[in-house]
């Protein structure tokens, strides 16, 4: 109890409670976040079961019978008679679960190179850094796209669908760890000059110790900032590779894939294929990134 | 993302920098030029004119090399580098070919017999992808400069059939840059032959950049009248959304692959004018339903078991394919063969609806009444609505237990998969440019070897009916050929070789001052286009 009433004291509730915007983007963030993790609950159908679908009730309008099945979808449904709600609860467990993990995945491998470079300094220092200027150098997407041409290479087709999600999030991270690595670098160095790291070193303690339980937890803050628009990005990222139908396969669509799908058929009319989950990737993009926003700003003392 | 308004801005700079410079040279020339900017939604796969036997190449290919003879819409032969052509009187097995007079191919050398000599030696060579049209062959000769002799095994009065897409290079070139064989598209191969081109055709390459941009001008000194386009700019534009915008915006003049959601909406858009029309081509799924182990499921192969084969037929809804996929664009049918083709029988097209009970329980009675996993692989830049096709076959079968795991693939990593016998379950469509089943059954049907079979996914190997496909290409006796055809159709059909979804009907759309017709082979000439 004791615990909470000084987390709602704190700088960052404060500032959390007099950020309307914030309030807001958070409330949507959460909203979709929870729907999409409740999705089989929630979900009139599945999406993902191609054995429950029926062709018949493709291209229906939102909220009107379908002319053959006489079924009633809220949102519409898709060419393949997919329900349009649902497609976009389960796309965005998809577009959720990818970003995350990549973001995961490029935050341990960012922090790991900075706090490496940081510590040993040197030609370590100087070598995983121009690493990480030649890949600054690249669009982030177009990497994400090499790795997944190389992967496709190297799994065998019997595994490549199994594995797309996981190829999506490896291609993301690995084009993302940069910015985490650099700023760990930065922030580290200034740590490491610290009186209580030397402190530490005087004492004997063992250099990882050192990194992990005293500089780590002192260079956590930017990291968060980077981590949640890093979300946002890594949201997106995957919305593009599957837009461009490298991501995941088409049977099981995330937000990128949908609106693929809906592209089609922007001129035949058929416009709530495309609209409905555009309007649910702005949505679940924009708030992450309005969090990481208010985040930055909240843990910036020179804005206070 | 970027890349298409790149592209299109390019475009645009390009279109200024020429109209200005047209500007600065008073227009000499601007005023008889009719540009063609031409979309569609896949590229040529590769300029080697006997290296892939595939509709948009053959199609693109037109237009630089030419045939012997070529086929009009009605499927009559008409003349083109051959002005005659005949079995010799005194041989039945020799067909004679009086050759075209003056006519030169694009660096000058002069078009004679052993030109064609040449061409036959490099189309029956192994890296063709036509050879199976020429298995007949023995061997050519050229008797004088303008009259040619092909030699086959035997009588064979429609060899001269296979011909239309058969393009002529020439022998010094050929020589000179050392392309005896042709690109091996199956194994990646790159050659000269891919890039460069020398024909007799009424255009003249100017530039390739695959995927890109193919630009053609006018060959002056063709031998046949001068075509009202006088530069054609082919651009693949996968997309169908993107496709449509640029016709609408005038990015482009003509679009070949409308898609079915579009055509209401075209229709009704001023300025510009869609014609629809039957193509000569079926929609199909086919299965290896010889091996004992599949790619994607080691150890057993459910397509060996007729009851399996048959489950699957039941499980497919034709009519729901052709109400929501293809929005009333196609013809649903049994048999696989287009209903102009020699052979076709629409007892054997018939289709039925649905049964998924029955199909059921013949899973169950197969031995797999929890169904199976299996991967199928489609191709997403080749036929009308292809991916959706198979993605709604995939709920088809998934009601019966099948769980079919959806490969979606550019038709340029697809096609050599189905020839190298890299997949289990496909789709595939087919065309048939000699239009007679013997075709169907060379390409599809026959086992692997003696140059047929090469598009023989299915694996399907039957030495009695390979026997009787062997006999079709020398039978003179129509009549009986004619049956020999039957009960080959007969056989395929009942052992389920494959899976016929529908006949294609096509859609071009088209700026309403451009006259062009819809081509049933799909391979539209644009030296018949002309302008109100």
């Amino acid at each position: 109890m004791n615990r909470i009433a000084r987390a709602w004291d704190s700088d960052i509730a404060w500032s959390f409670r007099h950020s309307p915007v914030a309030m807001l983007a958070a409330l949507v963030a959460l909203l979709i976040i929870l729907s999409a993790v409740l999705a089989p609950w929630i979900a009139p159908h599945d999406p993902f079961n191609p054995a429950s679908l029926n062709l018949m009730d493709g291209f229906t309008p939102p909220m009107e019978p379908n002319a053959f099945t006489g079924n009633v979808f809220w949102l519409g449904t898709d060419n393949q008679g997919r329900d349009i709600f649902s497609a976009i609860l389960y796309g965005a467990r998809i577009s959720l679960f990818v970003g995350f993990s990549a973001v995961v995945f490029a935050m341990v491998l960012g922090i790991s190179i900075g706090l490496l470079a940081a510590w040993r300094g040197g030609w370590v220092d100087s070598l995983l850094m121009r690493i990480a200027d030649v890949q600054l150098s690249f669009p982030s997407i177009l990497i994400a796209l090499l790795i997944f041409g190389i992967a496709r290479g190297v799994i065998p087709p019997a595994y490549r669908e199994e594995m797309a999600i996981w190829v999506l999030i490896v291609a993301i991270g690995l084009s993302d760890w940069v910015q985490f690595a650099r700023v760990v670098r930065g922030a580290a160095l200034v740590e490491k000059s610290k009186e209580y790291v030397q402190a530490a070193r005087l004492v004997g303690a063992h250099p990882a110790r050192i990194v992990l339980s005293h500089i780590l937890p002192n260079v956590m803050g930017p990291v968060l900032v980077i981590a949640t628009i890093g979300l946002a990005l890594a949201i997106i990222a995957e919305a593009t590779l599957s837009f461009l139908g490298v991501g995941v396969p088409p049977t099981q669509p995330s937000l990128g894939t949908l609106i693929r799908i809906g592209q089609g058929f922007l001129f035949s009319g058929e416009w709530w294929i495309i609209l409905f989950p555009s309007i649910a990737l702005l949505a679940l993009a924009l708030s992450v990134n309005l969090l990481g926003d208010w985040l930055r700003d909240a843990l910036n003392p020179r804005l206070k | 993302m970027t890349r298409p308004f790149n592209r299109s801005a390019m475009r645009r700079v390009a279109a200024s920098l020429m109209l200005s410079a047209a500007v600065l040279g008073t227009g000499l020339t601007a005023a008889s030029a009719e540009t063609l900017r031409w979309a569609r939604v896949g590229d040529a796969l590769t300029l080697d004119p006997h290296s892939a036997n595939e509709g948009p190449t053959s199609t693109l290919l037109h237009h630089v090399y030419e045939t012997l003879v070529r086929r009009n819409t009605d499927g009559s032969l008409a003349p083109r580098l051959a002005t005659e052509w005949f079995i010799h009187p005194d041989d039945p097995t020799v067909w004679v070919f009086k050759l075209r007079e003056g006519v030169k191919f694009h660096d000058g050398a002069d078009f004679t017999a052993e030109d064609v000599v040449a061409s036959v030696t490099r189309v029956t060579s192994e890296t063709s992808d036509f050879k199976g049209l020429h298995t007949a062959v023995a061997g050519a000769e050229a008797v004088d400069d303008y009259t040619v002799h092909i030699k086959l095994n035997g009588p064979s009065p429609l060899y001269v059939q296979n011909l239309t897409n058969f393009f002529i290079m020439d022998k010094g070139w050929i020589e000179a840059n050392g392309v005896q064989t042709p690109q091996d598209f199956k194994a990646g191969e790159e050659k000269f032959t891919v890039r460069n081109t020398n024909g007799t055709g009424p255009y003249t390459l100017v530039s390739r950049d695959p995927e890109v941009r193919t630009v053609l001008a006018l060959n002056p000194n063709h031998w046949d009248a001068t075509p009202a386009v006088t530069e054609i700019i082919y651009t693949p534009i996968k997309e169908a959304a993107t496709r449509v915008a640029a016709l609408l915006s005038g990015e482009v003049d003509f679009v070949q692959d409308v898609p079915v959601q579009d055509i209401e909406r075209l229709s009704n858009t001023a300025g510009i004018a869609v014609s629809t029309g039957a193509e000569n081509r079926t929609i199909f799924f086919s299965y290896d339903m010889s091996s004992d182990s599949l790619i994607s499921l080691p150890g057993d192969n459910p397509f060996k078991k007729p009851q399996v084969r048959e489950a699957m037929a039941l499980a497919l809804d034709r009519d729901a394919i052709r109400q929501v996929v293809m929005r009333g664009q196609s013809v649903p049918g049994a048999q696989n063969v287009p209903p102009f083709v020699n052979g076709h029988d629409a007892a054997l097209d018939a289709y039925g609806a649905p049964d998924y009970d029955r199909a059921k329980a013949l899973m169950t009675e197969a031995g797999y009444p929890d169904g199976f996993s299996v991967d199928l692989n489609c191709p997403n830049d080749r036929y009308i609505n292809d991916e959706a096709i198979c993605q709604a076959y995939v709920g088809m079968l998934g009601r019966i237990g099948i769980k079919a795991n959806l490969v979606s693939q550019s038709r340029t990593i697809h096609f050599p998969a189905i020839q190298n016998g890299q997949v289990d379950f496909y789709l595939l469509g087919w065309g048939v440019p000699t239009f007679d089943s013997q075709y169907v059954f060379d390409f599809l049907v026959h086992s692997p070897a003696d140059g047929r079979g090469g598009w023989n996914g299915s694996r399907y190997s039957n030495p009695e009916l390979d026997a009787k496909i062997a006999s079709l290409a020398t039978e003179t006796d129509l009549a009986k050929r004619d049956a020999t055809i039957a009960e080959i159709w007969k056989t395929i059909q009942e052992d389920r070789v494959f899976l016929m979804v529908h006949n294609q009907l096509l859609a071009y759309a088209a700026k309403d001052n451009i006259n062009i017709a819809v081509h049933p082979e799909n391979q539209p000439s644009m030296t018949t286009v002309t302008f109100k």
